[in-house]
């Protein structure tokens, strides 16, 4: 006669399971951190000598904002939402202005020659600047670089910067590098 | 008599429960595989400034964090309302960020060392000296990859 074994109990098991969910539902975050990456300068070695670097005039854009959140790019007071504007001209410089960065013939491999811009973008802060208009001005500066490979991507391989593959995005990002420096910590507040 | 004994026995049968343990075991994996152990606690309040061109994070394991922003009401009598600095569960000085990179920068492997990130949680009214503070002590420590964390805008 064949023995019958049992049947466990298994009703309680979806409760145990249930606060096993619990557990890890109230201790886990799902929250995706999200957030704009930037490079910091390396610390100039101290016994080096101070190597002036020779940036033409005409290459540099200062983006000065001060304790009271005000905006000043290149020689004239801004809003943010005209900041962008300026610097995709100051990046792109479409009609060739002397007083714009000049363009430099590069050879980008598995691209060819193409005339990338010279152009420096120099944030200066203050220590009173809150740091929401430094992320709005830092928001901008990536906003107007993202639509110039935007419409470099357009161009040359007919879609966006994004859905480019790995190469192609790479030729993007040399052919419109993102330069922007953050200098040393200054006091731009006029005493 | 008979009759009537007939009619008590007929009950509704149990639903079968045996795989409802396995729905949930389902559940508890799917939590378990999409979520991240929350590491610390806050003890500062962080609203994130806004930004639109924000990109995700790549490698969470490989990141670490430095929040800024004034303490929680409930340690503001001990510790006062301006802008403070936590790394892991303390306040902690600017100059404890060097230690603090160190034994973060220890604790990963040797290949992923140079691919660290240091987000910056800032509470959008923070000023910029603390975090420019917190900056110049990153570089000296040569933690070079920083994140400024930020948040989507509302859409209008």
């Amino acid at each position: 006669m064949a023995k019958k074994t049992p049947e466990i109990n298994s009703s309680s098991t979806a409760d145990m399971a249930f606060i096993l969910l619990c557990f890890f539902l109230m201790t886990t975050t799902m929250d995706q951190d999200k957030g704009l990456q930037r490079r910091l300068p390396p610390m100039p070695d101290p016994n080096q000598k101070a190597q002036d670097q020779k940036v033409n005039r005409r290459n540099i854009i200062v983006v000065k904002i001060n304790s009271a959140d005000r905006l000043l790019a290149g020689t004239e007071p801004m809003d943010v939402s005209q900041l962008k504007d300026k610097i995709k001209e100051f990046l792109s410089n479409p009609a060739n202005d002397p007083n714009l960065p000049e363009k430099e013939e590069k050879d980008i491999e598995g691209f060819g020659p193409c005339m990338v811009s010279k152009g420096v973008i120099s944030l200066q802060n203050d220590r009173g600047t809150s740091y929401q208009a430094y992320i709005a001005v830092q928001n901008e500066l990536v906003k107007a670089v993202n639509e110039l490979r935007d419409e470099f991507a357009m161009a040359n391989f007919a879609k966006l910067y994004s859905k480019c593959n790995e190469d192609e995005q790479k030729i993007v990002r040399e052919a419109i590098p993102q330069n922007i420096s953050e200098a040393e910590p200054k006091d731009v507040s006029k005493k | 008599m008979s009759k009537f004994k007939q009619k008590e026995k007929r009950t509704v049968p149990n639903p079968p429960s045996g795989s409802l343990s396995d729905i949930v075991f389902m559940l508890l994996f799917f939590f378990m595989v999409t979520t991240t152990m929350r590491e610390t606690e806050s003890k500062v309040v962080v609203r994130l400034p806004e930004a639109s061109e924000i990109a995700k994070l790549e490698r969470k394991d490989l990141t670490s964090y430095i929040n800024i922003g004034a303490p929680i009401r409930s340690l503001q009598a001990q510790y006062g309302n301006d802008a403070r600095i936590q790394l892991n569960d303390s306040f902690k000085t600017v100059d404890e960020i060097r230690d603090f990179i160190a034994a973060e920068r220890d604790a990963l492997s040797e290949a992923d060392r140079s691919f660290m990130t240091v987000a910056i949680k800032a509470d959008e009214n923070t000023r910029m000296g603390i975090v420019t503070d917190v900056k110049q002590e990153l570089r000296k420590c040569s933690a070079l990859k920083i994140m400024y964390t930020a948040r989507k805008p509302a859409e209008d």
